[in-house]
Formats: C-alpha cells, sequence, structure tokens
C-alpha cells in the first residue's frame, strides 16, 4: 500500500478516479513563506460528485481547496508548486488570469459573507460582474431556487443580505455563489458555523447541487463527510520531523475510506484517536 | 394560647429597607448626582449662551436684504452679506472638489492597495499631524504658493487653503471607513471572480460609503467656518465675485471685520452672518448624521 518516495517520505496510493475529472489537483508543494503547508498530494476533482476533504487542524485541507481558484494569490508569501488541471488548462499557466479562473470555480466560504447589499443584489452580483445579457431576474430566482432558501426569501428580495439568519445567508452565498452556474463549487467548512437545522439544510442542498456542479468540500465533521461526499481524501499532517507539514494519506471512495481504511493513520483519525 | 405562641416563634430581625438620607452612602449618592448635573449644565452653558445670542441678535436682523445685498460702508444703513455666502460656499466647493478625490485616492492607498508599505505609514503619521496643523500656516503656504504666484487675491487661493484644511480629514475618515469593510466581503467578491479594481469600486466604496460621507460632510462643515486661512489667500470684498480670480469675500472674514467696526448696522450684520454660519454647519452636521445610517445594516 505505501509508497516511498527517493526523499523517504510516504506518498499516498494513487486514487483512481472512476469518472470523468473536472479538476485533476496535482500538488508538489505548497509554501507560505519558508513554510511548507502541504506536500505531495494528488486530489482529482470529479465531476458531478462531491469530494470530501478531512483531516486534523493544520493539515493543509483548506490550503489546498484555496489553491484550486486562486484565492491564496491574495496572500504574498503563498508559493504553489504543482499543477491543477482544469479542461486542459493548468490554473497555475503562465498566461492564466487568475480572476478568469474563479468566475468558473466558485467558492463558499467559512463564514456567511453577504455584502450589504439587498438578497436580489447580492444574487446577481456576479451575473452583472459579467456582464450578463439574458434575464437576470429569471436567473436569480433560479439561483435562490437551487440553493433552497426561494420561499424563506420570496416575499423580501429588497430587504438586507445582513438581516437574514446564519445559515440563511450561508445559503444566500451559495445561491450568489451558483448564480453564474460556475463549473466547481469549493466549499470551505461551510456549516462550521450554523446550528444543526442549518447544516442538515445546507447538507442537503450539497447533495442537490452536484447533479448540476461539482463540489470540493472541506468539513472537520467526518460525520457530514460521510453523509455528503462521494470520495473523501484524507490528509494527515507530519508533526515527526518538527514541520507542520500536511499530505494526503488516502483517498477513496467515501464507504470505503470509513468503514475499511488502508492507513493506519487513516483508522486511528476515523475512530477519532486524534483530530 | 396568644401567649405561648408568640414565645415559641422564633423572632426574626428585618433590617430596613426603607430609604434614609441620613445614610453616609445615600449622603455620598446624592452628592455625586448633584455635582454630575451641576458641572454638565455649567459645561453647556457657553454653548447655549452663544446660540440664545446668535437666535436674540442675529435673528433680529435676518431678512431678505441681509441674505442677498452686498455689505453696507461706513456710515450706510441696510445692506446685507449675499456676497459673502455665495464666496463661502463656492470657496468651500472648490475645496471640496480638491480634498475629496484626492482624500479618497490617499485612503484607498492607505487602507486597501499597500496598507503596510513604507509609503502608507510615513503619510499616515504626515496626515495625522496634518490634522492638528494650526489652520493659520495653510493660509500663509497658499499665500506664498498661490497668491504670491498669480499676483492676486482669489478664491482659487482661498479654497486651495481650505482643501489643505479638509484633506487630512478626508484621508483619515474615508481610511477607517475602508477598514471596516470585513475581510469576508472582499474574499467573497475576489471568490467570485472580481479583479482588484472591481472589489473596491464594487463592494470596499458601497460599504464603506456612509462612513466616507459623514467623514466628509464633517470636513466641510469645518472647512465653512474657518477665517484664518481665507484672511490673506481670498482677503474680501464688498462685492459679488464676478471670476474666482478676485478676492472674494466670505462669511467667516465678514463677521470678523464687522464685528470690530464703531457702526450699530454693521455689528448687527455680523451678528446675522453668524446665525447664518452657524446654521450652514449645523445642517451639513444634520446631513452627516443621516447619510451615517447604512441602508443595509446587520
Amino acid at each position: 500500500m505505501t509508497s516511498l518516495s527517493d526523499t523517504g517520505e510516504f506518498i499516498a496510493k494513487k486514487y483512481e478516479p472512476k469518472g470523468p475529472v473536472v479538476l485533476d489537483c496535482q500538488v508538489n508543494n505548497i509554501y507560505y513563506g519558508d513554510f511548507r503547508a502541504v506536500r505531495d498530494s494528488h486530489i482529482p476533482i470529479e465531476k458531478n460528485k462531491v469530494t470530501g476533504f478531512i483531516g486534523p487542524s493544520g493539515c493543509g485541507k483548506s490550503t489546498v481547496l484555496r489553491s484550486m481558484n486562486r484565492m491564496n494569490d491574495l496572500i504574498d508569501s503563498f508559493r504553489f508548486d504543482g499543477s491543477i488541471q482544469y479542461h486542459s488548462n493548468d490554473i497555475y499557466g503562465k498566461k492564466i488570469d487568475p480572476v478568469v479562473v474563479r468566475r468558473y470555480i466558485g467558492m463558499v466560504f467559512q463564514l456567511p459573507n453577504p455584502f450589504s447589499m439587498s438578497i436580489y443584489d447580492n444574487v446577481a452580483f456576479g451575473l452583472r460582474l459579467n456582464g450578463y445579457k439574458g434575464d437576470e431576474e429569471e436567473m436569480v430566482v433560479k439561483a435562490l431556487k437551487r440553493a433552497a432558501i426561494w420561499d424563506d426569501v420570496k416575499d423580501k428580495l429588497k430587504n438586507s443580505g445582513l438581516s437574514l439568519s446564519g445559515g440563511q445567508q450561508q445559503r444566500l452565498c451559495i445561491a450568489r455563489a451558483i448564480a453564474t452556474e460556475p463549473d466547481v463549487l469549493l466549499m470551505d467548512e461551510p456549516c462550521s458555523a450554523l446550528d444543526p437545522i442549518a447544516t442538515r439544510q445546507v447538507e442537503e442542498l450539497m447533495v442537490e447541487l452536484k447533479e448540476h456542479y461539482s463540489v470540493a468540500l472541506v468539513t472537520h465533521n467526518m460525520q457530514q463527510a460521510t453523509r455528503v461526499a462521494d470520495v473523501t481524501a484524507f490528509l494527515g499532517v507530519d508533526i515527526s520531523k518538527g514541520g507542520r507539514t500536511g499530505y494526503l494519506v488516502e483517498m477513496d471512495d467515501t464507504h470505503k475510506i470509513f468503514e475499511d481504511p488502508q492507513q493506519k493513520l487513516t483508522q486511528q483519525y476515523i475512530r477519532g484517536e486524534f483530530s | 394560647m396568644s401567649e405561648i405562641i408568640q414565645s415559641s416563634a422564633p423572632v426574626i430581625q428585618y433590617p430596613s429597607l426603607e430609604k434614609n438620607s441620613l445614610d453616609i452612602r445615600e449622603f455620598k449618592n446624592i452628592f455625586l448626582t448633584i455635582m454630575v448635573w451641576g458641572i454638565a449644565i455649567m459645561a453647556s452653558i457657553p454653548l447655549f449662551s452663544v446660540i440664545s445670542m446668535l437666535i436674540i441678535e442675529g435673528g433680529a436682523r435676518i431678512d431678505f436684504a441681509a441674505l442677498t445685498e452686498i455689505p453696507p460702508a461706513g456710515f450706510e444703513m441696510g445692506g446685507g452679506f449675499g456676497n459673502a455666502i455665495i464666496g463661502t460656499l463656492v470657496m468651500v466647493g472648490i475645496a471640496s472638489l480638491i480634498s475629496i478625490p484626492f482624500g479618497i485616492m490617499a485612503a484607498l492607498h492607505l487602507a486597501i492597495l499597500d496598507p503596510n508599505s513604507k509609503v502608507a505609514t510615513v503619510s499616515r503619521f504626515l496626515a495625522k499631524v496634518l490634522t492638528g496643523f494650526p489652520s493659520i500656516l495653510a493660509g500663509i503656504f497658499v499665500y506664498g504658493v498661490i497668491v504670491i504666484t498669480t499676483g492676486t487675491y482669489s478664491a482659487w487661493a482661498g479654497g486651495v487653503a481650505l482643501a489643505v484644511l479638509m484633506l487630512p480629514t478626508v484621508t483619515l475618515a474615508a481610511e477607517e471607513a475602508m477598514k471596516q469593510v470585513p475581510q469576508r466581503m472582499k474574499d467573497a467578491a475576489f471568490g467570485m471572480g472580481c479583479t482588484r479594481t472591481q472589489v473596491i469600486m464594487k463592494v470596499v466604496l458601497p460599504t464603506g460609503l456612509p462612513g466616507i460621507l459623514t467623514g466628509v460632510i464633517l470636513a466641510v462643515a469645518g472647512a465653512a467656518g474657518e477665517s484664518a486661512p481665507l484672511l490673506f489667500t481670498a482677503l474680501f470684498s464688498n462685492y459679488y465675485m464676478a471670476e474666482l480670480a478676485e478676492p472674494t469675500a466670505s462669511l467667516s472674514i465678514l463677521i470678523y471685520n464687522f464685528s470690530g467696526m464703531p457702526f450699530d448696522n454693521q455689528i448687527e450684520l455680523a451678528w446675522s452672518a453668524s446665525l447664518v454660519l452657524v446654521v450652514l454647519v449645523l445642517l451639513f452636521n444634520i446631513l452627516a448624521r443621516l447619510v451615517g445610517r447604512s441602508k443595509f445594516k446587520e
């Protein structure tokens, strides 16, 4: 099972995707300044599936996710070594404009972050950004319906997006992210600031969303991964050599990871021996 | 029977819960309350006496003539300060046109583009120093730079002098307002595929707008009441302005000039002009409070 690179470091067995891959993410190294945050992880995101990322704190789940639409470019010291293939383009290629990448690979953040605009304007934001020529209202309504928040807000589209509850705000952010029909939706612990009821609504929504989009989901909650993810990647962190470098330990179908993990570290993690 | 009950039941001595004004704590409480109220009232006496004087003395002469006619000369009766109202508005307008764009762009640099660079640190420090800058020095600076080089006192020079005073206030207020825009909103905009310009235009400026406007309007109100920087930049004029490159009247200089004159008519006009100036500044302040309320609050 275990293969070793010539530096003697553990490298996970390659996961063979069963369907078409929309985002083929090969991380060699990710650095913040001199700090090596993530190494040697190959994580393909499959089309119309939910790919879950689990692992202990500091293992680089969010770093990998945020690398997938170049959000980390906003951090000065960030350096990415590797490639992320998206429709035969490497999104880290020299000619690639990160701004355009982010229009196709949308993101939902840990804390709900609606703009201080009306609910309608929040959802229409991306459409206007892209100079959408069609029926804007129709697209807004469609996004709100898909994000399962239409019934909550249909009578108050002119109200502030910030007037909603936390769970509603997060679904509004999802509606905003999907209004422009992105290919991939990156979700960085989207439920960690939500109560259980709102969490369930967002989880059900994720399962529905994969019909139209491919979803990459970082979660700190293993039960959430079992409920939502089709494929799960487990990232660990190697502190034995004094560093805090995260790496992929194992990636497979979710039921395989949780019922029959191959790596000892994975077994310990899903049994809750560390977190 | 009743005697037995009395002797068997334990008699509990409850403390008195009634107010006792002879108690030392109660006395301290009353004393300090009176002190606080008394000092607060004393502190507001100057404000209210000035305002009541303005309303009584200035209100007596306010009429259409006072607001529109030009100042009287010497022993003339009647007259007004219409030219000074126009002059003040024009010079504050020039100052706003200069200081608002420069101030907001400087604030963008300080708050968003490069907050930790050396240039930003130095210019932030200098802006803070400039807020405490004696306003008469702004006048001297502009006198040297504009009045001497163009050879004439002018509304331009007055406007620029006021702009020098407004610039740091606008910059620091706008920077503060932009910093208040939460990072997660900027993240959201970047995540939607905004360029940096779009993040600024579509999220940072609209979200920070109430705060920016409040700072701008307060700076305008402050500039409208300034007299020192206008003394040797705009000087004064007894006539309506015909062009921007000539000495121009302003309310504050008119008050300064007329209040020292030995003629009752001019002194009355100085009172009225003061009232107009205070009302103008008050209106700006109320406006600042109104726009300071964000439309989309949490």
